[in-house]
């Protein structure tokens, strides 16, 4: 009895200064649909959870990273041999980003097949591409930051790319580089997008991201629109089944750190010839492939020009498929369920055929 | 006395309750050990300390480690420190410090090299490479130049 | 008075056209008219190719040509002018005559200053010392001489990569008459030093790696004075740039012995032509080394060999189950570089235990095969420390994911029982 007065009083002093009980009757009420796509559901809090763990591991490395070419390759190694528990931050550092990018992709693919862009949704679907743009942003500049000769070249390559972009491409050349070439001066600039200027946009983008599914709630796939549905209470039915999902994650990043440690290869050298066979991060792969199956010219323009141009104005198709997608007739929602399949499906081959190369 | 059911409903929530507690040790162990600085508590290779003030007489040398590679810290017989790559420029022998010759000699075949690092004599093709000496308090650190 | 063009005119025309016409080099050259040049350019084969070659010539370069070694007139067109023996006329010199021909300058101190003060002027005198120079003065004029090696027209200086005493090219010059069997057949020495010579590790250096400091013929030879090394002088030849082998060796017990037995100290046990790298196989008792072609079994030298062998191969397969072990902890993501580098000194001793083969010493060896032994183990222990770690960390990683999945199993049971509830 006692007990259950005191935690009365402290809810009683927590919202007369903070206002918790609207915020408490709202998690009261918050539920989750129970349909056979349910299981999708989860993976949007699985990328929040690991990318969560990437900010606790970021910030444990930032205790010892030094962001500069001297430096940069040495801290790391110091991080990996001298630093307790060093090899296990920095390990799972590296494997949740690449597994949050798979969770991302997968959080976002079923969230297009299932519409949940639709009205009132579309800013969701939105902010939810501009946190796809910040988390491979995140990837890119982190790769750079160990400084070993695969980053330098990838970093090389990548940003080669981006000079292609029509108009502003040697502009965005020189941005993303600090420079004519890749130098330290990238490795710092990399550094500073990677643990301040990214972080603070993320912050933003991912709060109104967050807020606006709590204000319109889950959505529900086309075909089960308007008919009632069983709803399990968000807190706490669907939030433990978020934490075994979370658990099993840890479990996961754990396994692979001791198992299959994150190399960290030779110093990178300016001065060298390139390795053969730089490859970016799988997650770039399939536009990497793609620029390499273009011929070197496509009548008057560059065939990599071309190939930029594509997949910039397909993300921004991407991005304005809420606006694009109006079913005034089913067919118009099949078409996008259509290209959505060939996007699944051109992103997959480009991938796997890059490896095979 | 509890039932059945809420017994097995109290040791779920007790095993619950210390796995969870168990799982947040696991996981808030490692980070603060890692956030507690190490024995050695700097990774720089790009300058190292090479010896102690008092430690080598003018007129000798003695070999020490920078990054993976050797080094040759030499007192001059004038005093001053000096400090090279060890690795002689002809075959990667590690080269010494002679004071009956007052210059760096190469035991393989026989290269010489001045107090510049200059090779003087034998089959070296190049100089060595030298380095910068600083002092600091009572410690000799070397740096790339 | 008008002139008409007439014979006088036309002799004057072709004498001022063949003064000042002709080839380029004439004209740029001295205002001195050279009729050598001027006829044999115009001749063909054999006649002219001296003309295409003095281009490339040191001497020409200088200021000299064809009358400075051949004498004659070269301000005279006609052949019975300028090519007269009474003005000094040499044909083709006899190779008796050439050193005397070459010395005319090369051996006047006081001439060379002039051009190049920082060339000896002792060749002639260091040639009649050597082989060569003996035979030719005893009448054999199939030696060589001056223009064998260095070419008659078209002479380089011997830095320049050209020439054919450049040290790239050395050996193939002396190989032209040294390796053929049938003109070196009366004199009865072998011809097989430049393919022997070409299979050891000095002419790898040389041709391979293109470092010039590696020995050929001449630095074992001599140039000039040309001569084998005397069987007592082998180790001083060799000892020029293997210091510490010869030091070592001429302070050991075999030194009064090979000299005793008239052994050619380092040939003896490395070979002259064919120096192939060491190995550690050459000590010791197997049948591949060189201890046993004087040592018997059982005498001390033999027991000796075989107790070296033995300390070599000892720290020899330390140091590579050392970095065998090094190198499987680094592949499997440990960080072993500082072990890697302290393995350096192991390595170091056993280049140094190699060297010190040579005082033929079983305790001297001890002395540095022991520290280097003691370091391999640390690196060993290195090693073992590393893949523990790995071991532990695969161990704790077992039990930790034993109760994660306990815990998410406790989560699963709790989500039942909540949802059992209602």
């Amino acid at each position: 009895m006692r007990v259950e007065l005191r935690v009365e009083a402290w809810r009683a002093w927590l919202d007369e200064r903070l206002g918790t009980d609207a915020v408490r009757e709202f998690l009261r009420r918050k539920a989750v649909p129970i349909h056979r796509h349910t299981i999708w559901y989860y993976f949007g809090g699985m990328t929040l959870f690991l990318f969560v763990v990437q900010v606790v591991t970021g910030a444990l490395l930032l205790l010892y990273y030094r962001p500069s070419a001297e430096a940069a390759f040495e801290s790391v190694q110091f991080i990996m041999t001298e630093v307790e528990f060093g090899w296990l931050v920095r390990s799972i550092h590296s494997w949740s980003a690449n597994l949050m990018i798979a969770t991302l992709f997968i959080h976002m693919f079923s969230a297009y097949f299932m519409k949940a862009y639709r009205p009132p949704r579309e800013l969701t679907w939105v902010s939810g591409t501009f946190l796809l743009l910040l988390a491979l942003a995140f990837g890119f500049s982190g790769y750079l930051l160990p400084w070993n000769k695969l980053a330098f070249f990838a970093t090389k390559v990548g940003t080669d790319i981006a000079g292609d972009v029509p108009l502003v491409g040697r502009f965005l050349l020189r941005f993303l580089r600090g420079g004519e070439e890749v130098t330290g001066a990238t490795l710092t600039r990399f550094f500073g997008f990677h643990v301040a200027i990214l972080p603070g946009m993320t912050t933003i983008v991912l709060a109104l991201h967050l807020i606006l599914v709590q204000k319109h709630g889950m959505s529900v796939p086309p075909s089960l629109e308007g008919k009632s549905l069983r709803k399990m209470p968000f807190f706490p039915n669907f939030l433990l089944r978020d934490l075994i999902g979370w658990v099993l994650a840890i479990g996961a990043l754990a396994a692979l750190a001791a198992l299959f440690p994150w190399g960290l290869g030779e110093k990178a050298d300016p001065f060298a010839p390139a390795p053969a066979g730089i490859k970016p991060e799988w997650y770039f792969l399939f536009m990497f492939q793609t620029l390499r199956l273009l011929p070197a010219r496509v009548g008057i323009v560059e065939g990599e020009v071309l190939g930029v141009t594509i997949f910039l104005l397909g993300g921004i198709f991407w991005m304005l498929v809420p606006f694009l997608d109006k079913p005034a007739s089913g067919r118009r929602s099949r078409f996008f369920t259509g290209v959505g399949v060939f996007f699944v499906l051109y992103l997959v081959i480009m991938t796997i055929w890059g490896y095979l190369v | 006395m509890l039932s059945w059911s809420e017994q097995r409903r109290k040791l779920l929530n007790i095993l619950l309750g210390t796995s969870v507690g168990a799982t947040l040790v696991a996981i808030f162990y490692p980070i603060l050990k890692f956030m507690i600085p190490p024995e050695v508590i700097e990774a720089t290779q790009a300058s190292v300390v090479a010896g102690r003030v008092n430690e080598l007489p003018p007129n000798s040398g003695k070999i020490f480690k920078f990054g993976n590679k050797p080094g040759l810290l030499v007192r001059t017989p004038t005093g001053e420190y000096k400090a090279f790559s060890a690795v002689c420029t002809h075959l990667d022998c590690i080269v010494q410090y002679r004071p009956d010759m007052r210059l760096i000699w190469c035991a393989c075949h026989n290269g010489q090299y001045n107090l510049s690092g200059k090779n003087i004599a034998g089959p070296p093709p190049r100089p060595l490479e030298e380095y910068v000496v600083n002092i600091r308090g009572e410690e000799i650190v070397v740096s790339k130049a | 008075m008008a002139c008409k063009w007439g014979m006088r005119q036309w002799a004057v025309l072709t004498l001022l056209l063949t003064t000042f016409g002709g080839s380029g080099a004439n004209v740029a050259r001295a205002q001195k008219k050279d009729s050598c040049v001027e006829c044999h350019a115009a001749l063909e084969g054999p006649l002219a190719a001296p003309v295409e070659a003095m281009n490339e010539d040191v001497h020409r370069a200088r200021g000299f040509s064809c009358a400075d070694c051949h004498g004659g007139d070269p301000s005279r067109d006609d052949p019975l002018e300028s090519m007269d023996p009474r003005k000094g006329f040499l044909a083709r010199p006899s190779p008796r005559a050439i050193p005397a021909l070459c010395g005319r300058c090369h051996s006047d101190a006081e001439f060379m200053k002039r051009y190049n003060p920082a060339l000896r002027v002792d060749q002639e005198r260091e040639y009649f010392t050597s082989v060569h120079g003996k035979r030719l003065r005893a009448g054999d004029a199939r030696v060589a001489t001056c223009t064998s090696c260095h070419g008659a027209h078209g002479i380089r200086p011997a830095q320049h990569p050209l020439s054919p005493v450049y040290p790239l090219h050395v050996a193939e010059t002396c190989a032209r008459c040294h390796a053929d069997a049938a003109y070196m057949k009366e004199y009865r020495i072998p011809s097989d030093q430049y393919d022997r010579y070409k299979r050891s590790v000095h002419a790898r250096a040389l041709y391979e790696r293109q470092d010039l400091s590696a020995p050929t013929c001449n630095d074992c030879h001599g140039n000039h004075g040309a001569v084998p090394p005397g069987v007592a002088s082998v180790a001083h030849v060799c000892g020029q740039c293997h210091v510490r082998q010869s030091t070592l060796f001429q302070a050991s017990p075999h030194k009064a012995a090979f000299d005793a037995m008239q052994l050619a100290e380092c040939v003896y046990c490395h070979g002259n032509h064919e120096v192939l790298p060491p190995t550690d196989e050459m000590i010791g008792t197997g049948e591949k080394s060189v201890c046993v072609s004087c040592h018997p079994p059982g005498d001390a030298g033999y027991q000796a060999a075989e107790r070296m062998r033995a300390l070599l191969d000892d720290l020899s397969r330390h140091l590579e189950r050392t970095l065998a072990i090094l190198d499987r902890a680094e592949r499997a993501g440990m960080e072993v570089s500082r072990a890697k580098f302290e393995l350096n000194e192991a390595r170091d001793a056993l280049t140094h235990a190699r060297v010190l083969i040579h005082a033929f010493s079983v305790k001297e060896l001890e002395n540095v095969i022991r520290p280097g032994l003691e370091i391999a183990r640390r690196g060993y222990q290195a090693g073992e420390r590393a893949l523990a770690e790995l071991n532990y960390r695969r161990k704790g990683l077992a039990v930790s994911l034993l109760f994660i999945l306990f815990l998410a199993f406790l989560l699963y049971l709790k989500v039942r029982e909540i949802e059992g509830a209602s």
